[in-house]
């Protein structure tokens, strides 16, 4: 790269217009005209100019013949090439952060940023990635951040490309994703061309999102851009996690880079926060005297050594988990993973530890969906509830998802994976000797308790087997035996939608083969993030499947392109109930309440009249695909050709036509 | 959902006395037809599935479905999430039909752990 802190070693056209700025900010004309004089160009027009900018005094007489040939010349000419821009500058900056990608819809708002990745930056880590939507590329950064283990950037146009992006934007913030977004923008009013650029300028881009991001900033300068981006950065990835968003200046990115020594763009990223130790020997004290000691976690482990502390914590204690899935926690095959036993857990528990948990409420209470909306308390009197986690440390106040209070017995502040080993060392030491007895007594009845829940997830699979339209216990049982063989991962939405039939008939036992869904409940996520989440699985060679629902994919179908364009590799299986089913159950509900009879539910709520063949729309974007298939028995089939698509490294897709859940 | 279940949990077990001393009548074939036609017109597929296998929406009611009077008895005043159904919309020769259909449903002769090779450990 080039030597930015020699100014002689810069060509002459780099130096004029930003030395311009910079003296007019530092102070008018005097120092404008020591800039002018300290610059190598001595051209006519330049002279002219210098001339012109010159400190008026009233007429004296006739005027000198510099001020005619300033009257008298033809306008300056604007200078046509310079060799690099800020926006070379802020790629160095980007660089520095090993973002691996950035997801873009194009936006001129930008485009100094835009040419400076993909010419000056090599379009190389981190290379450039075309999305068809704004929402699709927060998304698709939102699912490869969870997998990756690292952000993904994304270049936002100003204002129309934010507002787009800003329902992705809210899911990442309710999820506790790092996202690094940049967002263009022309602060200075006289350097807007006339019409659209002022529709596509804001005054405080950052005041769209500001409720559901962590932190942004609109930097001055590059040495402002440098700052804001690394603190931005140390922020996003720092528990609990979030977007962040840096406003590029326009003319930041095209005027050419200021003389002068910057720093080097150097990122500190500090640790993680751990629970306070002596609140985490009173919580280990609690948990080794309990009877019936339950561990709820929800959106906890990131890493194999996360997965692997939780294992060794409720090991150690001989206590059931409860994985509420805002990511893979616990190995569904480990006989402590009694997620599907968690109601009876919960009421007969008289310990219970919080880990990560995104609604404490819920756990120990329900409410029931009624005209007078009933309060259940779902746990045994007397209950003591511990949590640990990092949750409040990060909750506005304008959007609700901070869920309702639950005052707990013991309240840990701390990110539950860092935290995790220090809280084994302390059960460790509190529990009581002479246990094994005991322990060993608690291990039998869970493996039972295991063994059994697997009987029955077999059991129940069966029912409905040969329907059409096909069950999700059906789809699931058949994909199954064709990915099991292979180090594969199940991306997407939330699985509550295929009722859980993954986790019930698959082996889920890395913390990478599922990632939780969308956090802010918000359409459109579950497609872009399982493209997003396919890139990250790409560079390990892993099988990749998504079972797509069909009303979400329509709020983002270009996700598909991107996919094909990019050469990720993907099993798209659509759960195609061809309704937005979760609307016309709550419609259900209300026609029932109101006396009036269901016959009218499917308005506003059937994707039907036509239906959408889902394989001719992949079909049209490049991909393989197959269906739509309503016959169970030719399921196997299909999904067996487009694992073999995947396998050579494309994506595919098989439609099939299921039953609702 | 989890409180459906519940609820019709216990209703199958104060049901479970009267199933024992009476075995209700083989359901008429044309009952069974109306039943599928009215359980998929009022929605009932919706939560509970076309067959009745259930889902995370709503518990599996068959095959080998609950007794009619204690069917009738849950869809009139649902103990859980479900909404109730009132005479109105759901007559009780209707839920009589629907619950005629839920009894000709079979249990397939399936074994899905042989098929998933063993499944998980």
């Amino acid at each position: 790269m080039q030597d930015d802190s020699n100014p002689s070693a810069r060509k002459p056209s780099e130096i004029g217009r930003r030395t311009l700025f910079t003296a007019v900010a530092a102070g008018g004309a005097v120092s404008l005209a020591n800039a002018l004089s300290a610059s190598a160009q001595t051209g006519p027009a330049q002279a002219a100019s210098r001339e012109m900018l010159k400190p008026r005094t009233a007429p004296t007489g006739a005027p000198s013949a510099a001020a005619m040939q300033a009257e008298t010349a033809p306008p300056p000419a604007s200078e046509v090439f310079e060799a690099r821009s800020g926006s070379d500058y802020m790629v160095d900056v980007i660089k520095a952060l090993d973002l691996g990608y950035v997801a873009t819809l194009p936006g001129s708002s930008f485009r100094g940023l835009h040419e400076s990745l993909i010419d000056y930056g090599g379009n190389a880590k981190p290379e450039l990635l075309t999305c068809l939507h704004e929402e699709i590329s927060v998304a698709f950064a939102h699912g490869y951040a969870k997998i990756a283990g690292k952000p993904m950037g994304v270049f936002l146009h100003s204002v129309v490309g934010l507002q787009h992006a800003s329902m992705a934007i809210y899911n990442a913030w309710c999820d506790r994703v790092p996202i690094v977004m940049f967002v263009g923008n022309t602060l200075d009013s006289a350097k807007r061309r006339e019409g659209i650029e002022w529709y596509h300028t804001a005054l405080d881009n950052g005041a769209i999102v500001r409720d559901f991001v962590k932190w942004d900033a609109q930097p001055t300068s590059l040495e402002d851009f440098n700052e804001a981006l690394l603190r931005a950065y140390g922020l996003a990835v720092t528990q609990p996690a979030a977007p962040v968003l840096i406003s590029v200046d326009t003319e930041l990115q095209e005027a050419p880079i200021p003389v002068g020594k910057r720093p080097v763009p150097r990122l500190t990223l500090p640790t993680q926060p751990v629970g306070d130790p002596a609140a985490l020997a009173k919580a280990a004290a609690m948990l080794a005297k309990a009877e019936h000691p339950v561990i709820v976690v929800d959106r906890m482990v990131r890493t194999p050594e996360g997965m692997a502390h939780l294992v060794e914590l409720a090991e150690t204690l001989q206590c059931p988990v409860i994985d509420k899935r805002g990511r893979l926690n616990m190995p569904s095959s480990h006989y402590l993973n009694q997620s599907e036993n968690a109601r009876g857990l919960i009421k007969s528990a008289d310990v219970i530890l919080g880990l990560e948990l995104t609604d404490p409420w819920g756990v120990v209470n329900t409410l029931l969906d009624r005209i007078e909306r009933v309060e259940r308390h779902t746990a045994a009197p007397g209950v003591k509830l511990i949590t640990l986690s990092t949750h409040d440390l990060l909750i506005h106040s304008n959007f609700q998802d901070f869920e309702r209070y639950q005052p707990s017995d013991l309240a840990i502040t701390g990110d539950a994976e860092a935290t995790a080993p220090y809280l084994i060392e302390a059960v460790k030491q509190a529990l009581p000797k002479g246990q094994q007895a005991a322990m060993q007594a608690r291990s039998d009845k869970f493996r039972a308790a295991h063994a059994d829940t697997r009987r029955r997830a077999y059991e129940e699979a069966a029912y409905g087997w040969d329907a059409s339209p096909v069950t999700t216990a059906r789809l699931c049982a058949e994909i199954w035996p064709l990915i099991k063989d292979s180090d594969w991962a199940f991306v997407g939405a939330n699985s509550s939608f295929q009722s859980f039939w993954p986790q019930k008939l698959w082996d889920f036992d890395k913390p990478y083969q599922y990632a939780g869904g969308s956090g802010g409940a918000g359409l459109g996520y579950g497609a872009p993030a399982a493209v997003g989440a396919a890139l990250a699985h790409r560079e390990h060679g892993r099988l990749v499947v998504n079972i797509q629902g069909d009303g979400e994919l329509m709020c983002a179908p270009g996700s598909l392109w991107t996919a094909v364009h990019h050469k990720i590799p993907l099993l798209t299986v659509m759960h195609n109930n061809r309704a937005y089913h979760q609307e016309m159950m709550h419609i259900q509900r209300m026609a029932d309440r109101h006396e009036r009879g269901v016959a009218s539910a499917h308005i506003g709520t059937a994707i039907d009249s036509p239906f959408i063949d889902y394989s001719k729309l992949a079909d049209s974007m490049g991909m393989w695909a197959a269906g739509p298939i309503t016959d169970p028995n030719e399921l196997g089939a299909a999904l067996k050709k487009a694992i073999d698509v995947v396998k050579r490294g494309e994506p595919a897709l098989v439609d099939v036509v299921c039953q609702p859940r | 959902m989890k409180a459906a279940l519940t609820a019709a949990s216990a209703l199958a077990v104060l049901s479970l006395s009267a199933a024992a001393t009476a075995q209700p009548p083989p359901p008429h074939a044309e009952d069974a037809v109306h039943g599928h036609q009215l359980f998929m017109a009022d929605g009932c597929y919706q939560c509970h599935g076309t067959v009745g296998q259930g889902g995370s929406a709503a518990p599996r009611i068959a095959p080998d479905p609950l007794p009619a009077e204690a069917i009738a008895a849950y869809i009139r005043k649902p103990a859980g999430q479900m909404p109730p159904y009132s005479p109105k919309v759901l007559n009780d020769a209707d839920i009589a039909d629907i619950h005629a259909y839920l009894a000709t449903i079979r249990k397939p002769d399936v074994d899905v752990g042989k098929r998933l090779g063993g499944g998980r450990n």
